[in-house]
Formats: C-alpha cells, structure tokens, sequence
C-alpha cells in the first residue's frame, strides 16, 4: 500500500513526534508520543456504560459513540501534550483489527489530520501495538522477548525477536481469555464486563474449591477455554448451594494456571531474555502474581505494563506508528479498515 | 471565503471548493462502500485542482446524513477532524436539504428521499421561495405507505427527488395513481445529494455566521441502532 502518494522523506528519530489514534473496539483514544517511547499525553474515553445494559459491545453503538468522541478526544491529547497540531510530524491510526464501523471513524479523523497538516499518514496493526506497549513502560527490553497477548478478543503467544519481527507460536483454539472471563461473568450474573467482577470477587473466594479442568496443558503451545466455561454452567448447574465466590476463584486459577505454564514453556523455547503481558486480561491481579513468580523461577526478565497500557489506548498506536516509519514507511492515503488483520501482516 | 464540502452519506463520495462565489473545483465518484479510501485523496485531488491549499479553507461542510452510517460518519469525521486542525467553522447540512436544494426551479412542492434500506425511506418536504427551498415538513424515517399519506395530507403538485423514492418508483408511482395527485420525477442525475450545491448552502449559512464547532456538530441519524429497539421492545414487554 506504500506508494502512491509518498511525497517527502521523514526523518524518524527520537525528536520525532506521533499522534496516535485508536477506535478498533469500545475505547476512543488519542495519545502524543515523541521517540517512539515518550509518551507526552494519552487520552481514553471509555465506552463501558453506554455498552454495559447490553451485556457486550454493540457495533452500532460504538461506532456512534466513536464518533461524538473523537474530536475532544483528540484535542484532550494535544492540549495535555503541551505541544500544538504545528508540531505533529506524523498521524498513526489502528486499521484494524476490529469493528469496522469503529475503526473507520478513527482513520478518516487520522488520515483527515495528516492530509490538512501535511505530514504523512501510518496504519497500524492493533495487535502489533500492544506488543510495543510492553516496551512504553519499560523502553531497555532486551530481546528475544515472548509477549503473552490476552483480552476480551484474543490471546496469543507472540515471539518478538526485536522490534518489527515476531511470530505467534500458540494461540486460542476457540474463546479469547477475556471471553471466558464475561460469559462465565455473565452467567453468574455478575455484569459486564467480567473480568474486573470475576477478580475482585475470586479474592473472597478458595481456588482450591473446585478442581475445574486445565484444558491442552501438556499439549503444545495453543490454548482452549471453550470446554472450561462448559464446565463452570455445568458446576452451577448441578451444584446450586456452591459458593459463587469459590466459582470465580477457581475458575480464574484454572485459567491462570494454563496461561502461565505456556508462556513459560514458549519462553523457554524461545530462549527469552524477556517476558512480557499485555491485553486488558494483563489487568488480572492473579495472572500478574503468578507471571511474576514463574519468572521469578526461571530467571526470566518481567515487564507488566501498567493497567492503562494493558488496556486498549492509543499511546501503543503512536509507539507502533513510529516503528512503523521506521521500518516501512508511511501508509497510503487510500487505506481504509482491515477488520480481519492478522498478526503475520506485519506491514499494512 | 474558501468553503470545502464534504458529502458521503450514500454510496457516494462527492467533495467541492467554492470560494462563495463560485464552485472552483468538485468531484462525484459512487464509490461501492469505500468511502474512506476515496474521501482522503479525493480533497487533495480536488484541493489542487481548485489550487487551494488546506491551510486555506475557512469553512468546512459536511452532510450530516441521514443516509449510510458508516458512509457519513466516514465524511463527518474527516470534517470534523480538519475543522479543528484548521480552528475554523463546520456548517453541516442534512442530506435532504442538499437533495431539495439541487431543484429549485419547480413550483411544485418538494419530497426529499434517501434509501433507508428495509423497504423505508427518509423523507422531508420542502417549497421554493426566491431561489431557497424551505423546509415545510420536517425530516422522518418511515415505510412507502407513511411518504405517501404525508404527501396527500399535503395535496400538492409533488416534485420528487432522491436515491430513495427512485429505488421505489414503480410502486410509488402505482400508489399515487389511485390519489390523482400530480407527480413528477426529477433526473435520475440528482438522485445523490452533491457536495457543489452542498458547498453553495454552506456559504449563504456560513454568512449568516450559522455554523457549528466540530465538538457541537451531531450526526442526524433518524434511525436508533437495532440493538436499542429491540432493548426497549423487550423493556417494554
Ligand atoms: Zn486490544
């Protein structure tokens, strides 16, 4: 897609500032980021509340939120940048993958602001940004770093051999972790989204309770949760006096422990120097604990980015966007939304 | 004053630069659901042709719809965007008035359409004064039945124009048979409303100083997303 109109050469370095823009999902986020690393200001609105009666995001919905939000949203982020439109030197946006509706009102406002300023225009792959938002936080990674990607719509297990070159190694068969977190979460009743209820009630609760099964554990690198979410309903419904708070906790320990043992056992294959979460599952308190005494273990470095940076933002576009530039260039004004990307499509 | 004007709403894209007095450059392409490809190189295409350049525009249209969400909000938010980049006025206009707008000659009373897909049209009603059309029934959504009884309750020689009535016109036509009211058709040619006669509305409004920031400018939907109206259907039994 480089081509047509690429009109100017751009130096990338550590003075050069991206604004990055990111409406792949429920989250209307902007961010200025100088360097690739600094970040400078990184705006979300959140659209929980206007999807929570529903029980899940609605496209529709979204896509209209998206668009009463994006213009304060992006002024947001430029005022708490300190810096002006004038010193913007490149506009990233995610192109996908995601709602297509939604992702589109975020590149026609990306591609809208690098065409009035003159400055070039860079699509990037949401899955690909989340695995520099480990590096935001912690900008010495040493590589080969494995990242272990986990939200409401993937998990995956990515090698990242240095910036720009990855591959995912294991990834879910079928329900993304975060999946499995809102439709046992929306079966015990316990709102939406599931996984900040299921954390904070499992804390009340015995993991030990209930010896949910652990599904693939010795099976490769991929990972099921379909079969594990059957067999809470199934639980619930021979077991009506069990305690819902024994339920969460050993379910979420069920889904911790198996996401834990593959990422160690992916690390080790790789022989990584690094390990990294990312993904709004990366939130979990008890995922956090025992990523970080399994690599404790095994002498492998942590990175645990900050919750706002396991969370979908717009911080990890821009970073994404700045590597981006500096790898293949910028994107042409004719791209549009990919909501089927994949990970392996390195370049957009 | 340099007025760039941005239309998406139905299947296609349309941008023109007027400088108040005159149209200085547009284009029109149907564009098959790719909006936001074409919109991007299309205003710099026709930002060169009119040999303006973006720093220059002092005032920003757009349709507002109604029309396809995904196509409009596509334009609205590249107008929104470059509006407040630019720290200039947006002025949006409802696609039934560019669509009325675009026949100003006639006597006969105007009916605006655009397809609202699922059999249903969009609809507004306007009449001619001085060279203005001026809206006389305000814009709905509803089924061919419900158009056609607001233009008998009307009972005017009818002009109708737009990409709507046009997908319905057999059976339109049928149905005011039996009325015996006067109907004509405008050209096939204005079935989409144009961003050249929306840039024409938004430079009279933009004198009158009747514009909006791109933080106030609204999408005029008419429709609630399906999800809604099967929430309070089910609320409500
Ligand atoms: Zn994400």
């Amino acid at each position: 897609m480089n081509g047509s109109n690429v009109k100017r050469e751009l130096k990338i370095d550590s003075a050069t500032v991206v604004l990055g823009i990111e409406t792949s999902c429920d989250e209307t986020a902007a961010a200025l980021v100088m360097g690739g690393n600094d970040v400078l200001s990184s705006v979300v609105a959140s659209q929980l509340e206007v999807h929570a009666r529903f029980g899940g995001v609605v496209p529709e919905i979204a896509s209209r939120a998206h668009l009463e939000a994006i213009t304060p949203v992006i002024d947001e982020a430029v005022s708490k940048s300190g810096l002006s439109f004038d010193r913007v030197d490149a506009v990233a946006a995610t192109v996908g993958p995601g709602l297509v509706g939604a992702l589109l009102v975020g590149v026609a406002a990306a591609k809208s602001l690098a065409l009035t300023l003159d400055v070039p225009f860079v699509g990037v792959n949401h899955l690909e940004a989340h695995l520099y938002a480990a590096m935001l936080d912690d900008p010495n990674v040493e590589f080969p770093m494995l990242v272990l990607l986990v939200s409401g719509g993937h998990t995956m297990l990515v090698e990242v051999r240095k910036p720009g070159v990855y591959q995912i190694v294991g990834q879910t068969r079928d329900d993304a972790a975060g999946e499995a977190f809102d439709k046992v979460a929306r079966y015990l009743d316990l709102g939406y989204p599931g996984g900040p209820a299921i954390d904070a009630l499992a804390k009340t609760g015995d993991a030990k309770a209930i010896d949910f099964p652990r599904a693939m554990m010795h099976d490769g690198l991929d990972v099921s949760f379909s079969g594990l979410k059957t067999a809470v309903i199934n639980y619930v419904r021979k077991n009506s006096d069990a305690k819902t708070n024994d339920i969460v906790a050993s379910f979420q320990k069920a889904v911790v422990d198996v996401l834990v043992a593959k990422t160690m056992q992916a690390a080790e294959n790789l022989g990584a120097k690094t390990v990294a979460l990312g993904g709004g599952v990366a939130a979990n308190s008890l995922l956090r604990s025992e990523a970080t005494r399994a690599c404790e273990r095994r002498d492998f470095r942590l990175v645990l980015p900050s919750l706002a940076m396991c969370t979908d933002n717009a911080a990890m576009i821009a970073s994404a966007g700045w590597h981006r530039l500096q790898l293949s260039g910028e994107s042409s004004l004719d791209a549009g939304a990919y909501p089927n990307l994949g990970l392996t499509v390195a370049s957009v | 004053m340099i007025v760039l004007a941005i239309d998406t709403s139905t299947d296609a894209v349309s941008v023109a630069i007027n400088n108040s007095k005159q149209l200085l450059a547009s284009a029109h392409v149907t564009s098959d659901r790719r909006h936001a490809e074409l919109l991007a190189p299309m205003i710099s295409n026709v930002c060169a042709q009119a040999d303006v350049s973006m720093r220059e525009v002092d005032v920003v249209a757009v349709d507002i719809g109604p029309g396809l969400f995904t196509g409009m909000r596509v334009g609205i938010a590249s107008a929104k965007t470059i509006s407040q980049v630019l720290g200039v006025p947006i002025v949006g206009v409802s696609s039934l008035d560019i669509l009325a707008r675009s026949v100003t000659t006639t006597e006969r009373v105007v009916l605006s359409t655009i397809d609202a897909r699922r059999g249903e049209l969009y609809w507004a009603m306007y009449r001619n004064d001085i060279g203005l059309s001026i809206e006389v029934k305000p814009p709905r959504v509803g089924t061919l039945d419900e158009c056609v009884v607001d233009i008998v309750d009307r009972g005017q020689e009818t002009l109708i124009v737009g990409n709507g009535a046009l997908r319905y016109r057999q059976k339109l036509s049928e149905m005011f048979e039996t009325t015996g009211l006067s109907i004509e058709w405008a050209s096939e040619q204005l079935a989409q409303p144009s961003a050249a006669v929306l840039a024409l509305i938004a430079a009279e409004l933009a004198l009158l100083e009747q514009w909006q920031s791109a933080t106030e400018l609204q999408a005029l939907y008419l429709r609630a997303p399906d999800a809604e109206i099967n929430w309070e259907q089910r609320v409500k039994s």
